[in-house]
């Protein structure tokens, strides 16, 4: 039942921000909306843990002669998955304040329809229901972006919204002809496309669109190029959302189907998959030492971060899926964090340009502090959160691989690289005069950043809990490829 | 009881560092003087517990404390190891690293970072402690890439100006390099052992063969880690930069604990070293070279800091060669005097700069021995122990470390004695030009000098004592000593006792002539830097005096710097250009670009097809029914 309230209670509040008027009002609503979603995420938890992962399965018929079912449910993965989104929703609602956005009912009810298209995408137990969620994020995304995005909005937003959505009609196509190889009468239920009987040569076809599907939204090089650009013009809010949350559809596809139904394409096509995906990690690395706008920076930089949670996943190492998972979260819950930082810096300074700012750390030593804690997070330094991932991560890749393990740890050399840089060159120094007056950070910013901040250490410290939760799960799909 | 001893000892330092840290805006600084320095006491005395009660900790020594990583076989506690090395290394680091804060007290006065400075020291005493004190290998990893971070905080603790955060950043970089070769080394370990504890790995290796490929392998990463960590060729740059930070700083982090940390973790990992005699012969080369090339620089620098700068990048490489020879005692031996003696030459430096207010050329200094007297004579006993004069602590631990090498092979043991004249040399160079005839500086200057107060001083003389006695923890039998710590150490190192072949034993006639030739190798380089710095006044020549080629080469410090700038820094922002705007935008964009295009050409193109007149469209049609009947007939 949790698991429907999930979905329902973001749609409700999305419905009912559209009926208020006054901004005030609307904000109040929407971070007490947030708040109470993740209250109910935890309570699925606490129930999940309690109940020894019992799935909080919930079916009802639908469509039932094609075969599709509204099944929803959570094992350990999509529980991860829901208490990152509900976590990461009131923050991103939080840094929102900093702005006075216009029409705020339909920007904050656009963000959950968001979050419930998200949650939806995490909790499906169905096919066909998977397919819908997937592309129903899309909307409100590309609106976010469109609509209250930066310069040069449409033209980007455009091809964001083609691209990744030409992805997904790959999926599409492959998702239906999964369906015909499922046993009689045929099913979208997951149980029914895990059992389907493939040839290696329709496993190699399916796997291919769902690679392309899933790997345009993560984004794997070569199908990157629309994300720097989507993320330096959406709105702050956007950028946190697809930044924080939207790509790891990508990366929780992967493993929630692409692995379970296609395993033998899987491990053929391994190789060619974690090559791309290591490609894409030094390749990232290396564009963004050079970047001046700090959002493009974190951009590229986020490039090689989940292009080494891809190469983890396709080595099918029990090491690696699990570092994959934890990644997932720890990734978003930094790269937010990042983006409200730069986000606090921009409101202050009209601009993000690094070779523009300097000495902030003399003038706002919070935001200082803050910002090094994030960064030192997604620089993988132990006992933060980053670490616990990359070192799985690369543990995996090592034991598939001694020559990607090593290439792909390149990443701990670039990302202080870049970062420093970037760190130096806008915290410290001395002020000029954009930086001269900048004060430091407000309450409301501090409180969306503490939480990013104390979800940094403890699972830097305590990881056990979150791995712990995912084991039996990932343990399965590993079992599939057997 | 035992373990709430040992957790305290790192715990400690860290809740000074979050108390310092949560408060360093209201904090008055009165307290900071406090609770800095008191937090590491506090973890000397619970060390100095654990060292005089060794044996209730060494009936167990690995200490479980709560789980961390644990994914299928991977399982990765919170664990802390309490040995004999171990031991000694708490003291070390707890022991200098107190006065080493009590000194900064009087340092840092008037500094607006103050309390913010304390907590980066407390950090970084965490931080070693973890790495000291961990029981596996990621533990001592989180420590060591801990140490790495507050390194990177206390170079760029001006950091104002630019030129210090460079060089932070480039220490911080350099290490990181170093630390993917102990990653991968680790990830190979668990591979190999299927563990990382040290405990595990260990008991296993002893039975692997000599020449192993995989622990050669292994080791050789670990050692790329040990390379970056103790500014070894080629990943030394950093560490003179890293000068940039307060003078206490240097004393503690990049002379007397954390640069150490390579040999720390080679000797503790000794039984891996000894089964890969490959790796060893790389290493030792890797040191000898270090320490000369580092001293040779050390000859021509002008700056108080950078001196001692090299010349800790010199003595560490005479750590790591007595390491490559099987000497682990003699290295820890001499990584603990080292830590008396440097850490005082630095302070002693901190003191002489803190005179001349800010002064660091030592061409602008010049007959302070009259005008500061604590600092002179506490610099002029460590310079001796440096230099290995007898009976100070440097003499007996260098001389452990030379007279190993002997046994392995009198050429090495040449090339370190040459090292050892060459550190001689450049030492008192220091001395004389600091503290000897004339001042040089301004009128101004030479009125505004004056000694440190007490709280300086202090620690300056009790330093000078450790560096003056440190001797006693390991005097030879040769002059009736009993190797007391070759004796408490050798638990430890027992199992790569066991593998290796003994040493050739050297005769005590053979051990007297060896000890004379470098002893008075040393004096003659004393006499020869008393010759041209006191008696003729050489070395005082501006930067831009001209110069045969080899000193100028020299005194450029070999051009390495613009070397790595210009074969790796210059490149990599090359190909950052190149992929950015080439690859990116003219060839991948303008791919995905092209394909959606196409796709428009294509949907725009066929638009004409549907014309809405029904007679093309009959006209289309009864042209591909005759199409598949013909066909049909065909086939």
């Amino acid at each position: 039942m949790l698991t429907v309230i999930l979905i329902l209670l973001p749609l409700a509040i999305s419905l009912i921000l559209l009926t208020i008027r006054e901004e005030r009002v609307i904000r109040q609503f929407a971070l007490a909306g947030s708040l109470a979603v993740f209250g109910v995420a935890v309570a699925a938890f606490i129930q999940y843990k309690t109940c020894s992962h019992c799935n909080l399965l919930f079916t009802a018929d639908w469509l039932s002669t094609l075969g599709v079912s509204l099944k929803f449910g959570m094992d350990g993965i999509s529980l991860l998955m829901v208490m990152l989104t509900t976590f990461l929703v009131p923050v991103i609602i939080l840094s929102s304040f900093n702005h006075s956005y216009s029409r705020p009912s339909a920007f904050y009810s656009l963000i959950f329809l968001m979050e419930m298209a998200l949650i939806g995408v995490f909790t499906s137990f169905d096919g066909l229901i998977f397919y819908i969620f997937w592309e129903l994020a899309l909307i409100p995304a590309w609106f976010i972006c469109a609509v209250w995005g930066g310069k040069d909005r449409i033209r980007i937003t455009f091809k964001f919204f083609i691209y990744t959505f030409v992805g997904s009609l790959f999926m599409l196509v492959a998702l239906i002809y999964l369906y015909f190889l499922t046993p009689l009468p045929h099913s979208f239920d997951f149980q029914w496309l895990y059992a389907a009987t493939l040839t290696p040569v329709e496993q190699t076809w399916i796997f291919a669109a769902f690679f392309l599907a899933f790997a345009i939204k993560i984004p794997v090089f070569p199908l990157h190029t629309w994300q720097p650009d989507t993320y330096t013009t959406a709105p702050g809010t956007g950028s946190m959302l697809l930044a924080g949350i939207m790509l790891k559809m990508g990366i929780y596809g992967m493993i929630r189907w692409m692995i379970p139904v296609c395993h033998i394409a899987v491990k053929q096509y391994a190789p060619v998959a974690i090559i791309l995906a290591i490609t894409g990690i030094v390749y990232a690395s290396v564009i963004a030492i050079r970047q001046n706008d700090m959002k493009r920076l974190v951009a590229y930089s986020s490039i090689a971060h989940v292009g080494l949670i891809a190469a983890g996943v396709f080595t099918l190492t029990l090491h690696s899926l699990e570092g994959a998972v934890i990644q997932m979260v720890s990734h978003g819950i930094n790269i937010v964090g990042l983006f409200v930082v730069i986000d606090a810096i921009e409101k202050r300074t009209n601009t993000r340009n690094i070779s523009d700012l300097g000495g902030i750390a003399l003038k706002a030593p919070r935001l200082a502090i803050v910002f090094m804690i994030i960064l030192l997070g997604s620089i993988a330094l132990p006992l933060t959160n980053g670490f616990i991932g990359e070192f799985l991560l690369l543990l995996g890749l090592f034991e598939y691989s001694v020559v990607f393990a090593a290439i792909a740890g390149l990443t701990i050399i670039f990302s202080a690289v870049y970062m420093l840089w970037m760190y130096q060159r806008t915290m410290l120094g001395r002020t000029n005069a954009i930086t001269e007056q900048i004060s430091d950070l407000t309450r409301i910013e501090m409180a969306a950043l503490i939480p990013v901040v104390i979800m940094i250490f403890w699972i830097g410290l305590f990881p056990g809990m979150f791995l712990d939760v995912t084991l039996p799960d990932v343990l399965q799909i590993i079992h599939f490829t057997k | 009881m035992v373990n709430t001893v040992l957790f305290l000892i790192p715990l400690l330092p860290l809740l000074g560092f979050l108390i310092l840290g949560l408060g360093y805006r209201t904090i008055p600084s009165k307290w900071t003087s406090f609770i800095g320095p008191g937090t590491i006491f506090l973890s000397f005395i619970l060390s100095l517990l654990v060292f005089f009660n060794f044996h209730h900790f060494a009936i167990s020594p690995f200490r479980h404390l709560s789980p961390w990583i644990h994914v299928g076989s991977l399982d990765i506690p919170f664990a802390f190891l309490i040995d004999p090395l171990s031991a000694l290394m708490l003291l070390v680091v707890t022991g200098v690293g107190f006065i080493i804060h009590v000194y900064s007290v009087g340092y840092m006065k008037d500094d607006p970072g103050f309390n913010r400075f304390f907590a980066y020291m407390n950090l970084f005493v965490f931080s070693m402690l973890l790495l000291v004190l961990g029981a596996n290998y990621p533990i001592m990893f989180i420590g060591w890439e801990g140490v790495g971070l507050c390194s990177y905080l206390l170079i760029g603790f001006w950091f104002k100006n630019h030129e210090y955060n460079n060089a932070a950043k480039k220490a911080f970089i350099m290490n990181r390099i170093g630390d993917l070769g102990f990653l991968l080394g680790m990830f190979l370990i668990f591979t190999t052992f299927n563990s990382l504890s040290f405990n595990q790995v260990f008991s296993q290796a002893k039975s692997m063969t000599m020449g192993d490929p995989t622990i050669m392998a292994i080791t050789l990463l670990l050692f790329i880690g040990a390379v970056g960590k103790s500014a070894q060729i080629p990943l030394y740059t950093w560490l003179p930069d890293a000068m940039a930070g307060p003078t206490p700083v240097s004393a503690l982090i990049h002379a007397a604990t954390m640069v150490t940390a390579g040999v720390y973790m080679i000797a503790r990992s000794n039984i891996l070293y000894v089964l890969a005699p490959a790796t060893m012969t790389i290493i030792g080369i890797t040191g000898l070279a270090t320490a000369l090339f580092a001293a040779s620089i050390a000859i021509f620098q002008n700056d108080i800091k950078k001196v001692l700068a090299y010349s800790t990048i010199s003595q560490l490489g005479y750590m790591f060669v007595g390491l490559s020879v099987g000497a682990f005692t003699g290295a820890m031996f001499h990584l603990a005097t080292h830590a008396f003696f440097k850490a005082l030459l630095f302070l002693g430096a901190g003191s002489v700069i803190h005179a001349l207010g800010g002064e660091q050329d030592i061409r602008n200094m010049g007959g302070l021995r009259k005008k500061l007297p604590k600092t002179y004579w506490t610099f002029l006993i460590a310079t001796l122990a440096i230099a290995g004069i007898p009976p100070l602590s440097g003499f007996f631990s260098k001389d452990e470390i030379l007279l190993h090498l002997f046994g392995h092979s009198p050429v090495m043991w040449n090339i370190a004695v040459a090292g050892a004249m060459m550190t001689a040399f450049y030492m008192f160079r220091l001395l004389y030009l600091t503290f000897f005839r004339n001042f040089r500086g301004t009128e101004d200057k030479l009125h505004h000098i004056h000694e440190s107060p007490p709280v300086m001083a202090i620690p300056l003389i009790m330093l000078a004592l450790l560096a003056a006695f440190g001797g006693l923890l390991n005097i030879p039998g040769l002059f009736g000593g009993g190797d007391w710590l070759s004796g408490f150490l050798s638990p430890v190192f027992a199992d790569a006792a066991a593998v290796t072949a003994l040493p050739a034993t050297i005769s005590h006639a053979t051990e007297y002539l060896l000890m004379g030739v470098t002893l008075a190798g040393c004096l003659i380089m004393i006499w020869l830097a008393y010759h041209r710095y006191v008696k003729k006044e050489m070395g005082l020549l501006p930067d831009d005096a001209s110069h045969s080629f080899p000193v100028k080469l020299i005194r450029k410090k070999y051009y390495i710097d613009e070397l790595y700038d210009l074969i790796i820094s210059k490149p990599i922002l090359l190909i950052s250009r190149f992929f950015h705007d080439v690859v990116e935008l003219r060839f991948i964009d303008r791919m995905v670009n092209g394909v959606g295009n196409m796709v428009v050409w294509t949907g725009s193109t066929l638009r004409y097809i549907q014309t809405g007149n029904v007679g093309f469209y009959m006209f289309i049609m009864i042209l591909g029914i005759i199409l598949i009947l013909f066909l049909n007939i065909l086939i």
